[in-house]
């Protein structure tokens, strides 16, 4: 079933150790951009992929390995963080 | 160390049960002490991880229940084949102990200075960070104009049925499976027509959030699109459910 960016803020958070779901992505693919809580995700698999809400392409794979977080943004043209008022 | 936060990391610590309210047949709201809690927004989720004797553990997304600055609560539905709702919906007790980290996301949340006029939309359980929001909006004192469209299977499955009764000018239900007879409030799915009656027009920048689960998210989100409102105003969360 999937998801959206909103289910994976805790592992973003873990990650990059900032508030992630309202961080801009940019797909390498097709050039959308949107927050990452509105991108699809899949939580089930091995490891935890997002993908573009428009055209379906993988933007990150996030998988846990010996204790390690293994990170993969090679389907992102850009990720934009921006600070919170808060 | 274990108490030590590692700077913009959150750490896990160890929330005690407070009360428990049976929402409905199959929900339940678990209040939750937490010494060290930051505070947090209407809107915000929390990471549950239960951990079994045999080192196994299981963790769950869940919406926080509260408005700003109220304790916090979380609203659990039992799915019947999931690993953890049914532990939390059934077993759990007043007292009782569990891991909880957060608060968690920024995106699906709402505070006074973000206005509106709002919109929102819940199909089941999703009404849970919209009950926040909608506490958020009193207790803030904001004259922000607010509207809830919230599906359920029945009235029996309404979550939080009294305190949003309360709200009769603001709240609508739609039935989507069984209605009472003499039912006033709309039945079946949110469609175009019960959008017609409850949306506010775009022309007044209204501000949506919806939540539930991934199809209903979906096919609300598209007829608000259609409505011109702009897709940077219609928020979504979705849900699947373990």
């Amino acid at each position: 079933m999937a998801l959206d960016g909103n289910a994976i803020g805790g592992l973003l958070l873990d990650i990059f150790a900032v508030e992630m779901t309202s961080a801009e992505a940019t797909c390498a693919a097709c050039g959308a951009v949107g927050p990452l809580a509105e991108t699809t995700v899949y939580v089930r698999g091995p490891g935890t992929v997002v993908r573009c809400r428009r055209c379906t392409s993988v933007l990150m794979v996030m998988a846990r390995v010996r204790g390690l977080n293994c990170v993969d943004l090679s389907g992102l043209a850009a990720l934009e963080v921006t600070r919170s008022y808060d | 160390m274990a108490r030590t936060a590692v700077h913009g990391r959150l750490s896990w610590q160890v929330a005690t049960v407070g009360a428990v309210t049976e929402e409905t047949d199959s929900v339940r709201t678990i209040a939750l002490d937490l010494p060290d809690w930051p505070g947090h927004r209407a809107g915000q989720h929390l990471d549950v991880r239960l951990t079994a004797e045999d080192g196994y553990s299981a963790e769950r997304s869940y919406s926080i229940a509260s408005a700003d600055g109220e304790p916090v609560a979380i609203t659990v539905e039992r799915l019947d084949d999931g690993e953890v709702s049914p532990y939390l919906t059934r077993e759990l007790r007043p007292g009782d102990q569990m891991e909880v980290r957060g608060p968690i996301g920024n995106w699906f949340t709402w505070g006074p200075h973000d206005g509106g006029p709002l919109l929102l939309i819940a199909g089941g359980s999703g009404v849970v960070p919209l009950r926040a929001i909608l506490r958020h909006r009193q207790r803030s004192g904001s004259t922000v104009p607010v509207r809830l469209l919230y599906s359920s299977r029945s009235l029996a499955d309404v979550i939080y049925r009294e305190e949003l009764d309360q709200w009769s000018a603001e709240v609508r239900y739609t039935l989507t499976r069984s209605q009472p007879s003499g039912w006033g409030g709309f039945s079946g799915r949110v469609d175009e027509a019960m959008l017609a009656r409850v949306a506010w027009p775009a022309s007044q920048r209204p501000l949506a959030f919806i939540c539930g689960p991934t199809p209903f998210v979906e096919a609300v989100a598209e007829l608000l699109v259609a409505r011109h409102y702009p897709a940077s105003r219609v928020k979504t969360e979705r849900f699947g459910g373990a």
